[in-house]
């Protein structure tokens, strides 16, 4: 049994962290229609610049949240604004096929300045014993910062002017103009929110997992995994998706060995995909 | 009495909870052309689309010449003979006016191939009065040419039964005029026709018999003169009060 | 699709052109043409099934890797390089054909999505599937003993080969009710049942072409190479590069996908030369300018310039 309560733990800590690296490309995947192929990418940037302040000039990663996120929602607006904006009512392949350029030139740069080497922020915190399950410290913290900053979107969404804007923009975009709501506007800020959201990811990754451009693909692959499963534009499906990912990903792990796990993962996208594509606990599907 | 083209026995349709149709029955004779009513959310449409496959009716039977229908296809459908317009119409719209009839003569017309598909079309959009436009893309019709359009496109599938779903909403009066005319030209042609409608005058200038639908339930069928006196009717279309009202003046 | 007289010109003067690199260029120039016309056969492929049919379909890497694997694993067996290629073509057709069935029924975002991961679990298995595999550490295949120009010149005209059997396919489908009804698919699959198209067989078949001539050119890759490991076989790269070459040639046309492979494996052999650290930015902006400038590709520049030049004539006759 001990080995249960340990893979449970591993896989709440595991979905914590993946609800928070999903939330943003399932905002902008339901609210824009569009499917962010830069998502992985804009985890490992804030990844990057939380290491460089660390080791440039010691900046604790706490610090570097609120930094990362105004940086990442400033270049998300912008990129929305001024490229994106343009196809975003074009068929899927076209938005996907943008978005995929627009990853390998950022790709590039950050493989050019920063070398592919991994790179982790070392905070040696130690580890906590609860019973029979051993908890390292910095995973434990990288979980509890996921879900706080998982939930203030939640917040966000619920109790704000502009959050209620974004739903109602998802919901029908045409009766919110009606309403008054500047689309575009909406638009850009959700995918400010949502580069946001990828960037504090990768705050929070970089203490945890090792940085490299590397894995800008899986981290994308989740994204992916965790949207089809939990469902989309919301943040209880991104959660409720990530929580079952990471147990899923663990127990498959500890079946079926570690490559089996992110098998397991795909192979539970495609079963959601096929008999309920609106996901756990989406509402409504969107074609 | 020949034996009907379709016949509809206890067919229901619900969506969640909610009863879309309830226990609907009925049947059409080869050639006849008989009318639809019922005011807005009657069920009128989900019927049509229950008939031509695109929802499976959840009990009751469809029997298409004799043949239980009910889990077919749309694509089977149409392929029988089972042809339908839609209330939003539906055309290919990058194709051309030709092209989109080509589609209807070669899937659901039986064409031996694209060639005969072709002439097929021509031969349907000279009917409707298309041809002038047959090298426009579909995209580019107005409204009432688009209606058109669909009607040559169903007619091209060669059908026994065309089901014309609310062709006339969005039309003004003339143009109403020149479809009710084409529909009375292809009942000529023996095709046996449902015309969906909420507008009763129409109905009652094509069809001898109507079929009256309100709130999911067939609450009336017979000769079209009889039907629109029936207080039930009146009721369904015109409110409680109005109908006893008009009732009242009817007796005093 | 109107293949015009210019469409045809352009698809022989560039298939003559590669099939003649042996006699005027050296072995790097053939090795450029072999992989162009490989590029060529995956993005005509590509085109049944995203071109005609509108599907965003991004499982080439899919086809393509499950072929380089059913191919060097018939080869090992012992079975014949050709028949090799040919047993690797029709599983992978099968294969495409059965989870066609399944993933067609998904539309726009999500079949995007379904489509990109069955090239991942298509890795994954692959790699963990060790004794059949060789997992990560890849498959060794038994290499030509021939001169290595003719080794090249053989997989060229294999390629080529490849290559004209998907476009007379294309051409056979365009002409056939097939291609008329993806074509109707495309614009609006309701309609399109609502005629009398079984839309599901339709699509499952344009599927099924999508994948033949992709798991081909995978086979006959893999016994080119020599050696191959999964991640190089099921690139995500790939599967989206593919769709771009059609796109930049022109999808849905016979032969712009040809043409925009073409003109996209140069332009990178350009930038792999010349700008070995940025190369793959400068691709990005290559898309991202495709995007917004080009969207019809490379072959309705022409024939804006035609309905142009014609609009100049007509002008000049009169106000008609």
């Amino acid at each position: 049994m001990a080995i249960y309560s340990q893979i449970l733990a591993n896989g709440l800590m595991l979905g914590a962290l993946y609800a928070c690296l999903a939330v943003g490309f399932s905002l902008v995947w339901g609210v824009l229609n569009v499917i962010n192929m830069l998502h992985g990418s804009f985890i490992i940037l804030g990844g990057y610049l939380t290491w460089f302040a660390w080791h440039g000039w010691g900046i604790h990663p706490v610090v570097m949240l609120p930094v990362v996120g105004a940086f990442m929602f400033a270049l998300g607006y912008a990129l929305q604004k001024t490229v994106i904006n343009r196809v975003v009512s074009a068929p899927v392949l076209t938005t996907l096929t943008l978005t995929f350029g627009l990853d390998m030139i950022l790709y590039n740069v950050m493989t050019y300045w920063f070398t592919a080497t991994p790179r982790r922020v070392q905070l040696d915190l130690g580890s906590v014993s609860l019973g029979p399950v051993t908890l390292p410290v910095d995973r434990l913290v990288g979980t509890g910062l996921a879900l706080v900053l998982t939930l203030m979107l939640y917040l966000v969404m619920r109790g704000s002017n502009i959050g209620r804007a974004i739903v109602a923009v998802r919901m029908d975009r045409s009766a919110a103009e009606l309403m008054g709501i500047r689309t575009e506007r909406i638009y850009a800020i959700t995918f400010g929110i949502g580069a946001l959201m990828a960037g504090v990811a990768g705050v929070v990754f970089a203490s945890v997992f090792p940085i490299t451009t590397n894995v800008t693909g899986t981290y994308l692959g989740k994204a992916f995994v965790v949207c089809v499963v939990g469902g989309l534009g919301s943040v209880p499906g991104a959660l409720v998706g990530g929580l079952v990912l990471g147990l899923v990903e663990s127990l498959a792990g500890h079946w079926f060995g570690p490559q089996q796990a992110i098998t397991a993962g795909f192979v539970l996208m495609l079963v959601i995909l096929l008999t309920r594509p609106t996901g756990l606990v989406g509402v409504r599907g969107y074609e | 009495m020949s034996e009907p083209i379709l016949r509809l026995e206890g067919v229901s349709k619900t969506f969640g909870g909610l009863k879309a149709l309830t226990d609907v029955s009925f049947a059409l004779e080869p050639g006849e052309v008989v009318g639809l009513i019922g005011p807005n959310g009657a069920g009128k449409t989900t019927l049509v689309n229950v008939v031509t496959g695109n929802l499976p009716p959840s009990s009751g039977s469809i029997l298409f010449e004799g043949k239980d229908v009910a889990t077919q296809k749309p694509y089977e459908a149409a392929r029988r003979g089972l042809a339908r317009t839609f209330q939003i119409v539906q055309p290919f719209p990058q194709m051309t006016v030709l092209e989109n009839v080509t589609a209807g003569a070669l899937f659901g017309g039986g064409a031996g191939s694209v060639g005969d598909a072709r002439d097929m079309a021509r031969e349907s959009l000279e009917f409707v009065g298309l041809a002038p436009l047959a090298d426009r893309p579909a995209a580019q019709l107005a409204l009432a040419a688009r209606k058109r359009l669909e009607l040559a496109k169903s007619l091209a599938m060669d059908p026994k039964v065309l089901m014309l779903d609310e062709v006339n909403a969005g039309l003004n009066s003339s143009e109403i005029d020149g479809a009710l005319a084409l529909i009375r030209r292809i009942a000529e042609r023996g095709v046996t026709v449902l015309i969906i409608e909420h507008l009763m005058k129409v109905v009652l200038s094509l069809s001898k018999r109507l079929l009256v639908l309100h709130h999911g339930r067939l609450i009336a069928d017979g000769p079209s003169a009889e039907i629109v006196a029936d207080e039930r009717v009146i009721e369904a279309y015109l409110g409680h009060k109005f109908a006893a009202r008009l009732k009242e003046r009817h007796h005093g | 699709m109107k293949s015009g007289p210019l469409a045809y010109a352009l698809l022989a003067a560039g298939l003559l052109v590669l099939a003649s690199t042996p006699l005027w260029a050296d072995n790097y120039v053939v090795r450029t043409a072999a992989i162009v016309a490989m590029y060529g056969a995956l993005a005509t492929s590509w085109n049944f099934i995203g071109g005609f049919t509108g599907y965003p379909s991004f499982s080439t890497a899919a086809f393509f890797g499950l072929g380089c694997y059913v191919g060097a694993i018939c080869q090992h067996a012992g079975v014949p390089m050709m028949l090799a290629w040919l047993v690797a073509t029709l599983m992978v057709g099968a294969f495409a054909c059965l989870l066609g069935a399944i993933i067609l029924r998904l539309r726009g975002h999500y079949f995007a999505i379904g489509s990109i991961a069955v090239v991942e679990v298509c890795r994954l298995v692959v790699s963990s599937w060790s004794s059949l595999t060789g997992g990560g550490d890849g498959l060794n295949l038994p290499l030509l003993t021939w001169a290595p120009e003719q080794v090249m010149r053989f997989f060229l005209f294999v390629m080529l080969g490849i290559l004209v059997l998907s476009l007379i396919a294309t051409a056979l489908v365009d002409r056939a009710r097939l291609g008329f009804g993806l074509r109707c698919i495309h614009q609006n699959e309701d309609a399109a049942a609502m005629v009398g198209i079984n839309t599901t067989l339709y699509k499952v078949a344009a599927y099924t072409l999508s994948a033949v001539f992709c798991a081909a050119a995978g086979a006959a890759y893999a016994s080119w190479t020599g050696y191959i490991d999964p991640t190089e076989s099921f690139q995500i790269l790939m599967t989206v590069k593919v769709p771009v070459m059609a796109m930049l040639g022109g999808a849905g046309t016979l032969a712009g996908p040809f043409l925009g492979a073409a003109a996209f494996v140069l332009l990178e052999e350009v930038f792999w030369a010349n700008f070995l650290d940025w190369n793959r930015a400068i691709l990005g902006v290559v898309i991202v300018l495709l995007v917004f400038f080009l969207p019809g590709g490379l072959l309705s520049l022409a024939r804006k310039a035609k309905a142009k030049a014609n609009s100049a004539n007509s002008g000049s006759g009169g106000a008609a």
